[in-house]
């Protein structure tokens, strides 16, 4: 196992921010900490990088115990934090240098590992890391917390506020470095980044509500859900609440989830009631769920 | 119900008729790098308009000219019939701002918050009264109200934003990614408000990360390298792309600019 939770918990004045966590990833594996924010996923990574002591429970990373060989961790890790925290001051190439000199390396030692990364920002190396767009800043960042080589690479919501594109190719460079070994822990808010994973933990107001493989989670799924569309879907989302039968309804990009609480309910049914409800160019049909629908059904 | 719907059909009707933001040509130059390079559009009254892009196309720069804090290097745009490079008093005036980035004062609570926006907004204290009354009373607040504004929940935080953002009753409110990181069911309730506002007629301007939100506009744009590459409906931009989802229209058109 590279990483081991056991019964984590931890409250900042006397606010519960996780409560007694418990998972592992396994070696080689490609984790994710599904959830909004507030739900602990960073408290989670400050107990597992050694910056946080837990009130209650045990953790190793790696094999080393995050209390007692912090120090062993510390070496043996990566960690992009959420907020960027490079030097904004220093140029690209300086805080490379700089974070390869405090774990005792030099770019040149470890370039393979950040190579296809580091290529895209080389251009712009004499660039103070404050002036870089949003999307290098995050590749400047990756690189740096892998430039010791770490054994586990722990990354928090690397791409919040980041574009579609970046996002995608963001998670093909995380695909890569699985490849070369590396146990990588990701979080993240979008639910659609969950189906990259290998496993997930389903992570909501500090307690985790499901871990397994993203594709296991939509298969235990066991409700039908219905997209719907009308001409008027404001107005759809109006009359679906008021059904007398509805289980829940919400918007899904293009078209509205809905889930009915009868086990024989009957499509056509809803057809007739939206009709007589004047709405127009109605289709109703089955829907496959995704991890956000089963998330926000948790 | 009934009532609700001749609204809508209203809301439709006026969208055909009101320009209520007239871009031409509008320009930014940075030295020599050109952040928006000459971009033409309209948004009608009660209209929602989804304005995409990847990160460094050049939304913000846009943004930032529509709401008049920012003077374009050349072309015209008329924001509420205002000009954004002359009236920039008259265009705040008449906007309302929610940045993802929460900007209420955090050691205030609800009431404090609300007074005080109030006050910058030129509302009268019987004015702000009311409006706190009626803001709390719609989210449900009502408990709450003497509670430090830090001290909420994110999802509470972004309703209260855009609560607040709609105090002085602008024709036009900016919405710059205003549901990043909020979980699932509390973005889908602030669609829902976003929805619920647009019918009463307030314009809503929303930039977004998320390409599922893309689908609840009525109208979206999507800017590539500072020019405006493509703008529609998100179902006739499916169809002309010929892909299934605002994602796929996204992918085939976004490039990355660094």
């Amino acid at each position: 196992m590279s990483i081991q939770v056991h019964n984590i918990s931890k409250s900042y004045n006397k606010i519960s921010a996780i409560d007694s966590i418990s998972f592992e990833v396994k070696e080689g594996e490609l984790f994710g900490l599904i959830g909004p924010d507030g739900a602990g996923k960073t408290t989670i990574f400050r107990i597992l990088t050694t910056l946080l002591l837990a009130n209650e429970g045990s953790a190793t990373v790696a094999g080393f115990d995050v209390v007692l060989d912090y120090k062993a961790i510390r070496n043996s890790v990566g960690y992009m934090p959420g907020k960027f925290s490079l030097y904004q001051d220093l140029t690209v190439e300086e805080n490379l240098n700089f974070f390869a000199t405090i774990f005792g390396t030099t770019i040149e030692e470890n370039y393979n590992l950040i190579k296809d990364i580091y290529i895209q920002i080389e251009p712009f190396k004499t660039r103070r890391a404050g002036a870089l767009s949003g999307g290098m800043k995050q590749k400047l960042a990756l690189c740096c917390a892998l430039i010791h080589k770490p054994t586990v690479l722990f990354l928090d919501e690397p791409t919040t506020g980041v574009d579609p594109v970046s996002r995608k190719e963001f998670w093909i460079m995380l695909k890569r470095l699985q490849e070369k070994g590396i146990t990588i822990l990701v979080s993240t808010p979008y639910m659609d980044e969950a189906a990259l994973c290998d496993r997930i933990a389903l992570i909501q107001k500090g307690s985790i509500l499901k871990i397994d493989k993203p594709a296991t989670i939509i298969k235990d799924y066991k409700k039908i859900i219905y997209d719907i569309k009308a001409k008027n879907t404001h107005q759809l989302i109006q009359d679906l609440k008021n059904y007398p039968s509805q289980y829940s309804v919400f918007a899904f990009g293009e078209y509205i989830h809905y889930i009915d609480e009868n086990d024989n309910f009957n499509p056509m049914d809803l057809q007739n009631y939206l009709e007589q409800q004047q709405h127009t160019e109605i289709e109703i049909r089955v829907s496959n769920p995704t991890i956000e629908d089963v998330f926000m059904d948790l | 119900m009934l009532k609700n719907k001749i609204v809508s059909l209203a809301r439709n009707d006026k969208m055909n008729k009101e320009k209520i933001i007239e871009v031409q040509n509008l320009t930014k130059q940075f030295g020599s790098f050109t952040a928006v390079n000459s971009i033409s559009f309209d948004v009608y009254k009660g209209e929602i308009f989804g304005f995409l892009g990847a990160n460094g196309a050049g939304k913000t720069t846009a943004m930032k000219m529509l709401i008049g804090i920012s003077k374009p290097t050349s072309g015209e745009a008329l924001v509420a019939g205002f000009d954004v490079k002359t009236n920039t008093e008259m265009v705040k005036r008449s906007i309302g701002y929610m940045s993802q980035k929460f900007s209420m004062y955090d050691d205030l609570t609800i009431k404090e918050n609300i007074t005080f926006f109030g006050g910058i907004y030129g509302l009268s204290k019987a004015r702000i009264k009311e409006k706190t009354a009626q803001l709390v009373a719609e989210l449900g607040l009502e408990d709450a109200i003497d509670k430090l504004v830090g001290s909420l929940p994110l999802g509470w935080k972004q309703k209260l934003s855009f609560s607040v953002a709609l105090l002085h009753e602008p024709k036009i409110v900016f919405l710059d990614e205003p549901t990043g990181g909020v979980d699932p069911i509390t973005r889908r309730q602030f669609w829902e408000m976003i929805y619920a506002e647009a019918n009463k007629g307030t314009t809503i301007f929303v930039t977004t990360h998320y390409m599922d939100e893309a689908e609840y506009c009525d109208r979206v744009s999507i800017m590539v390298e500072g020019v405006i590459e493509a703008l529609d409906t998100p179902k006739n931009l499916k169809a002309k792309y010929n892909v299934a989802s605002m994602n796929d229209v996204f992918l085939k058109l976004a490039r990355n600019v660094e």
